[in-house]
Formats: structure tokens, C-alpha cells, sequence
């Protein structure tokens, strides 16, 4: 096997605790499981030693980040040790005179969740009255802090055809970048696809949408990322497996990607190893690296180099092997799975999605 | 391009040495440029205190060279229309 390269990116799941309930989360199903069973000196040590690995961005996320009560202290501690800081957040769970001490302590960028300009469909989408008025005091903050804010827009089948007017409002609001991000279909929203997935002319038109606005070239840059369940060839996820993303979850669980602990591999704990244990040495990390572990219809492809097979968790949710090509793709043998999960959700677009909260996740393992 | 005003880095952006990647590295919101020596040796002088001409007139001490103007204008010209660096204020 080729060298193994350092992380560069490394994301930390303060707590999945969230005042919002969107039924797209991309947590994992039974989230309330997970504990929060990291001190601010754990998460300190797994930061010190990812930046000696050579690791340069730090995304700070959760559920939401603001919920943990160390985020000041993790923030100075990340701009000291010399990262490039990102708060991911839905601006709801902390006063908003926590931006200016946000800033202070040396954070770069705000990521700010918002799901429409439009306080009904937010109410809806959140299921947390209080969330659209909160979210727009947060942006109009997070701007006159002089921070860098992100607007980063899910979209459904609930807000898509609003993407015109999502533009001029985030636009409005100052946003140095909008980020559309159709929803990709893992964890919540996977078990609500009916109920989110857009039909292909409704992806049509918002991608017509968003050109149109880009043809403007105004200052305000936007990003349109693609559902990839109407590709034909998969993603190159996290730029592959243990290349250059790490992130650590609430309870000190490391995962080559934010949904990889629904896979049947057993990830290791920043409480027993050192971040460079994992990344070189550990068991799952190493288990996607490389091509030996593919089957034939990706190890034999020419463009193996380009999307390295796709998304494992996205094989594994579909196809119940993690070592298959991603449905994705269109030589996959199961990609007609995952043509008629489309299909299907066109039939069953009434169904009324279940929100992502305690109450509902609890159903999940309750089961087991 | 103003060539007497003086230049820095755009606050968003982030320039930092290092070690690991034996370069400069400009950071930004879910990505990073590696500099080529001479962009990193450029941008590095771009901190609020000097202009154009100042960065010109150091780095040709520094390399004992001359004529960079021109060179060093072109990638400034490249650097303000991707926003890394802006006039000081």
C-alpha cells in the first residue's frame, strides 16, 4: 500500500444534543445512545495531536456545538494551536451575546444553518418555533461581529422550490458563502426518503435557479451540491477513507466519516489511543485505504482513482455488504435498489416525515 | 493596483507556515492553497505594514536580485481577485 498521508481535516462532535429536530439529520438513528463522555482536556489533547499530525482545518459541530458548555475554551484552544476554526451550528442553544465572545476567541467562520426565509416552512423543517427568529438574530450577529458567515441551506422536497427566494435572503443577511446542500440520504434521512427526497424536475429548477443567480456573478459565492441519488456515478467520499478527514464523536468514538459507526467495523476511542495510532495503525482505518478490499466491478474500473468505489456507508445501508460499489453507480448490480427507492418515494411522497429527537430515536434502540 | 498602499491578508483567509507541508498554506472555510515559494514569500509581507514597493524592495534584498516588480504584481493583480489579500484599512 501507497503512503499513508496525514489528516488535514479534522471535525469535532461536541454533543448530539440538538434544540432543532429536522427529519434530515444525518445522525445516526439511536444518536441518544451516544454520550457525552468528553472533558474539554480530551477534547484539547485530540486537537494538539491531530495538529502535530499536520491536521489544519477543525470543523466544531454536533448536534449542536453551542449545547456544550466548554465551546469557548475548545475555540481558543483550536486558534492557539493554529487551526483554521469552523463552527457549524444551528444558531439556536446559546444567548446570542455568544458571538462576540466567539469571536474573541479567535474563530474564523460561522456555518450557519437556515433552512428557508420563509418562518412557516422553517417551523415545519425544525419543528422549534422559536428557531427562525433566533437563526436570523444569530446571522444579523455573526455580521456585525465582523465573523465570516456560511448560510448553508438543506434542501427537501419541503423548501426546494424556494430556492430563489433562499438566495436573495441569505444574500440579504450579508452571507459571504450559501452553501444549497441537497440532503444526501443517510441516517434520519434515509429512514424519511419518502417524505424529503425532491423529484428530478424539482432538482432541475433549483440547479436553473442557482445558475441564473451565479450568471449575476455577484459577490455572494453559492455552492450547489447534487442529491447523489440521481447521479450515475458515485462521490468520492471524504476524498476516500482515511485520507484526509477525521472526526471525533460525542462519546470519543473516531470515524474516518461523520455516519461511518453505522458500518459493521469496530472504531476505536481517542481515550485508548493517541490520534496517530488511529490513523495509521487502527483496524478500520486501514480497512477502506487502498483497493484490495473492493470487488471486482470496482477494483477492475478505471475510474476507481477518481470516486474510490463511493460512499461505504451508503453501499452498506443499501445493499447490506459495505464492500460493494456504491447503488450510486450505474455498473453497480444493485443500482436498480436504489432506482426504485426513488421511484418509490414518488408514490409515497405523502408520508409525513419523523422528526429527529430523543423521544423518536429512542424507538430505534429500544427495539433491538 | 495601488502599488504604494500598503497590503493584508483578508481577514476570513488564514497564512500560516507549515512544518509538515515544508510551505506556506493559505486556509479558508473547508480548504487550503499550498504556496509556491515566491507566492509564500509575497503574501508573508502582506501584514498591514508594507506596500507593494515595500515588498518589492525586501524580498530583492532578501534574494540579492532585482527587477520582481513586475512578477510580484502579477501575483498580487491574482491574489486581490481571489480575495486573499485586500488593502489595508
Amino acid at each position: 500500500m501507497s503512503k499513508i498521508s496525514p489528516p488535514l481535516w479534522i471535525l469535532l462532535e461536541l454533543t448530539h444534543k440538538c434544540p432543532l429536530e429536522c427529519a434530515y439529520c444525518y445522525n445516526q438513528l439511536d444518536f441518544a445512545k451516544t454520550k457525552d463522555a468528553m472533558s474539554k482536556n480530551d477534547w484539547f489533547r485530540v486537537m494538539q495531536e491531530a495538529r502535530e499530525m499536520g491536521a489544519v482545518q477543525l470543523g466544531i459541530s454536533g448536534g449542536e456545538p453551542l449545547l456544550n458548555k466548554d465551546i469557548l475554551e475548545i475555540v481558543k484552544k483550536a486558534n492557539e494551536l493554529k487551526y483554521y476554526t469552523n463552527l457549524i451550528t444551528s444558531g439556536v442553544g446559546a444567548n446570542v451575546s455568544i458571538v462576540k465572545k466567539l469571536k474573541n476567541a479567535g474563530l474564523k467562520t460561522v456555518q450557519l444553518g437556515i433552512q428557508s426565509h420563509d418562518k412557516d416552512t422553517m417551523n415545519l423543517i425544525t419543528n422549534n418555533k422559536s428557531s427562525y427568529d433566533t437563526k436570523i438574530a444569530f446571522a444579523k450577529e455573526v455580521k456585525k461581529q465582523g465573523l465570516q458567515l456560511i448560510v448553508n441551506t438543506c434542501i427537501t422536497r419541503q423548501n426546494i422550490h424556494q430556492v430563489p427566494e433562499i438566495i436573495e435572503f441569505s444574500k440579504e443577511l450579508g452571507a459571504n458563502y450559501l452553501e444549497i446542500a441537497n440532503i444526501q440520504y443517510y441516517g434520519w434521512a434515509l429512514e424519511n426518503v419518502d417524505a424529503l427526497l425532491p423529484t428530478q424536475i424539482q432538482l432541475e429548477q433549483a440547479r436553473k435557479d442557482t445558475d441564473e443567480y451565479r450568471a449575476k456573478n455577484e459577490d455572494m459565492k453559492v455552492f450547489f451540491v447534487v442529491p447523489d441519488y440521481f447521479a450515475t456515478r458515485p462521490k468520492a467520499c471524504m476524498n476516500g477513507w482515511g485520507t484526509t478527514f477525521i472526526t471525533i464523536n460525542p462519546d470519543g468514538i473516531a470515524l474516518p466519516c461523520n455516519t461511518a459507526n453505522t458500518l459493521p467495523l469496530d472504531f476505536p476511542s481517542v481515550k485508548e489511543f493517541s490520534i496517530e495510532q488511529i490513523w495509521m495503525e487502527s483496524h478500520a482505518f486501514n480497512y477502506f485505504r487502498g483497493d484490495k478490499w473492493m470487488k471486482k466491478e470496482c477494483r477492475t474500473c478505471d475510474e476507481k482513482e477518481k470516486d474510490f468505489g463511493g460512499c461505504r456507508c451508503q453501499a452498506y445501508a443499501l445493499t447490506k455488504d459495505m464492500h460493494e460499489a456504491d447503488p450510486v453507480c450505474d455498473k453497480s448490480p444493485f443500482h436498480n435498489k436504489l432506482q426504485n427507492l426513488v421511484k418509490k418515494s414518488l408514490v409515497n411522497m405523502d408520508k409525513k416525515p419523523l422528526y429527529r429527537n430523543k423521544k423518536n430515536s429512542m424507538r430505534f434502540y429500544e427495539k433491538v | 493596483m495601488q502599488e504604494e498602499k500598503l497590503l493584508q491578508i483578508n481577514a476570513h483567509f488564514q497564512l500560516q507556515w507549515e512544518e509538515k507541508q515544508d510551505c506556506y498554506v493559505l486556509l479558508y472555510p473547508e480548504g487550503m492553497v499550498q504556496l509556491s515559494l515566491s507566492a509564500g514569500e509575497i503574501l508573508n509581507l502582506c501584514d498591514g505594514k508594507n506596500s507593494t514597493l515595500d515588498i518589492r524592495d525586501l524580498l530583492e534584498k532578501k534574494f540579492s536580485t532585482q527587477d520582481l516588480l513586475a512578477q510580484i504584481i502579477d501575483f498580487l493583480k491574482e491574489a486581490m481577485s481571489r480575495k486573499w489579500v485586500v488593502y489595508y484599512e
